[in-house]
């Protein structure tokens, strides 16, 4: 394990920021932490950096114990919200700043800024002052000013939190593809669960200081472990009284569960082909088109349910009869997530006419 | 234009031309060793200037500004960040900070001519110290309002204490310590007068004290209009050097 945070405990005042954190990351991943605001996320990647100072608990860097370290000698790089960038320097001596002070010589930071800037692709703005640079710009610049100094653990706060939808897209896949190349263990923080799933190789989802799970985004997404997860994860809408849908019976004698819109398959009524027998009737409520599909909102048996209604379907209206299948659902029992599959639709009741 | 009309309100010319009116005619009212009308002004001003007195004069003062304020400032920026940034200091120099910042250069002129006889060194010692108290608040004010993410930056980046306040405190307190500069440069030249008004011989504080003397009104008049068309130039020149020369940093 390259990163460890062992029981990890910090407080501002009677505020818990952290409870009991524990989690690893092994060299060369990128990491996401992902949860809402106000988890925590920040204030964990604080604390690994040695900005912020845990009360109780171990950091462990490549196997050493950090939590004496001061954070100018943990050897991070820290990417900031806000990009931090000395708006009084020029990009060549923003990104210079690091080597400078590693006292090494003009011609190797000449020569290490440079392949810097072409790496962020930026080559030639050496001279600018960050003023005059884009969102973007300054965030690559940002990015090359913590690598400079080549650390071993590269950590970023919100990296893309400031910038345009368009352009945060592409600067996604631009870090991704950063990373990689590089093979430096990095963790950003976000809130946005598509860019944790786009970007991470693993998500350690927050929520109110602790770690609620942390797996690969296939892992979190399909087998969410705790109820936070399970609907903080996805288009997750919460059900009260599941167990009047067919195939699906009260487990734990629990009455709510968690469904996504991808669980559910809808049908004009009587075109059903496979397991007819397992379809739910139900009446369209609302249709809101959504670009690339039309969502739907179903009654079914006084359930609002959402399905996605495909754009080469004949569209359907308000009142409009469906049938409507149910794969599985979330259910919650003592803090933890269960995935229930429709029993209809179990191997044993299958049959053909 | 319309646009015509606007750019001559725009540059200030209605204002002073207002001003020289009500002036003429208020003067009509009175006389001239009370209330002398611009033209007289303007004639006592001939006077000065043909005789080389102005030129004297204004030449008198602002060596004595430029000196006051220069050591102000050398003083004060300096202490000003130490007090901003090392909390010990803080607590040792800012109540004196705060207990003198309240008593005017005024009431040190006899104190200082005690202390520092007749000569330049009392004046200078006057704008010194109305000097500083500007510079150093608004110094102090800009270290602590320094964006704390650019200390984490460079921390992060491997920067000691030291390295800290050298590239990232002083440079980020800039331009309120540039503000503090500006307002110690018109408290010099406000200052000015109260420096020349006991034991000076020259200076437009002087020519404006002793003209009383002599029922020159006039003179008067022109030592004031002086001193405001000085402190305007040297406020303008000032900013035009820092938005020059401190341009990066923040100055605009």
């Amino acid at each position: 394990m390259y990163l460890e945070l062992k029981n990890i405990n910090k407080k501002f005042g009677d505020y818990q920021a952290s409870d009991q954190v524990s989690f690893s990351i092994e060299k060369g991943t990128l990491a996401a932490l992902l949860g809402p605001s106000g988890s925590g996320k920040t204030t964990i990647l604080r604390m690994i950096a040695g900005l912020e100072h845990q009360d109780s608990g171990d950091v462990f860097i490549d196997g050493v114990c950090v939590n004496d370290v001061p954070v100018e000698k943990r050897g991070i790089g820290f990417v900031f919200q806000n990009y931090a960038l000395f708006p009084y320097m020029t990009v060549y001596d923003n990104i210079a700043y690091g080597l400078k002070l590693r006292k090494q010589d003009k011609e190797t930071i000449k020569k290490r800024v440079t392949e810097l800037l072409d790496l962020v692709g930026l080559p030639g703005l050496e001279n600018r002052l960050p003023g005059q640079l884009s969102g973007g710009q300054r965030q690559r610049v940002a990015f090359a000013r913590a690598l400079a100094p080549d650390p071993q653990l590269l950590l970023l706060d919100e990296p893309f939190a400031a910038i345009d939808a368009k352009v945060r897209k592409e600067l996604r896949a631009w870090l991704k593809r950063m990373v990689e190349q590089l093979g430096i263990t990095s963790i950003f923080v976000t809130h946005d669960q598509d860019e944790a799933v786009e970007v991470a190789d693993e998500i350690i989802v927050t929520n109110r200081g602790r770690v609620e799970q942390s797996g690969t985004p296939i892992e979190i997404y399909k087998n969410p472990k705790t109820p936070f997860v399970a609907q903080f994860i996805g288009e997750s809408i919460k059900l009260e009284g599941y167990d009047k849908l067919k195939g699906f019976s009260a487990k734990f004698g629990e009455s709510e569960a968690v469904i996504r819109p991808e669980f559910v398959k809808a049908v004009r009524t009587g075109e059903a082909v496979d397991f007819p027998s397992a379809y739910e009737h139900g009446v369209v409520e609302e249709t809101a088109f959504r670009g690339s599909y039309t969502e739907l909102q179903i009654n079914v048996k006084g359930l609002k349910i959402s399905a996605s209604w495909g754009l080469e379907e004949e569209p359907l209206k308000r009142g409009d009869e469906v049938d409507v299948l149910i794969y599985r659902l979330y259910v919650f029992h003592d803090g933890e997530a269960h995935l229930l599959k429709n029993e209809l639709l179990t191997p044993g009741d299958v049959f053909y006419i | 234009m319309k646009k015509g009309i606007n750019q001559i309100l725009k540059c200030g010319a209605v204002t002073w031309i207002l001003l020289l009116v009500i002036w003429q005619i208020g003067s009509l009212f009175y006389t001239d060793d009370f209330l002398p009308g611009p033209a007289t002004t303007f004639a006592g001003a001939g006077v000065l200037i043909e005789d080389g007195t102005l030129a004297t004069d204004i030449s008198v003062s602002l060596q004595r500004v430029l000196r006051g304020w220069l050591l102000g400032v050398i003083f004060a920026v300096p202490v000003g960040l130490c007090i901003g940034n090392f909390k010990k200091v803080g607590w040792v120099l800012e109540p004196f900070l705060n207990f003198f910042r309240f008593v005017p250069a005024i009431g040190f002129i006899t104190l200082f001519l005690m202390w520092f006889g007749v000569g330049e060194n009392s004046k200078t010692a006057l704008i010194f110290y109305a000097v500083i108290f500007p510079v150093m608040i608004n110094t102090i004010a800009g270290v602590r309002a320094v964006d704390q993410s650019l200390v984490e930056a460079s921390r992060s980046l491997g920067a000691s204490g030291r390295t800290i306040f050298f590239t990232v405190i002083a440079p980020s307190a800039i331009p309120q310590i540039f503000t503090g500069v500006r307002l110690g440069l018109s408290g010099a030249i406000i200052c000015i007068v109260a420096a020349e008004m006991l034991a000076a011989s020259e200076g437009i504080g002087y020519l404006i004290y002793t003209s009383r003397l002599y029922y020159k009104t006039d003179w008067i008049f022109i030592g004031i209009f002086t001193l405001g068309f000085l402190g305007f130039l040297a406020d303008r020149v000032l900013l035009f050097a820092g938005r020059k020369f401190l341009y990066r940093f923040g100055v605009r």
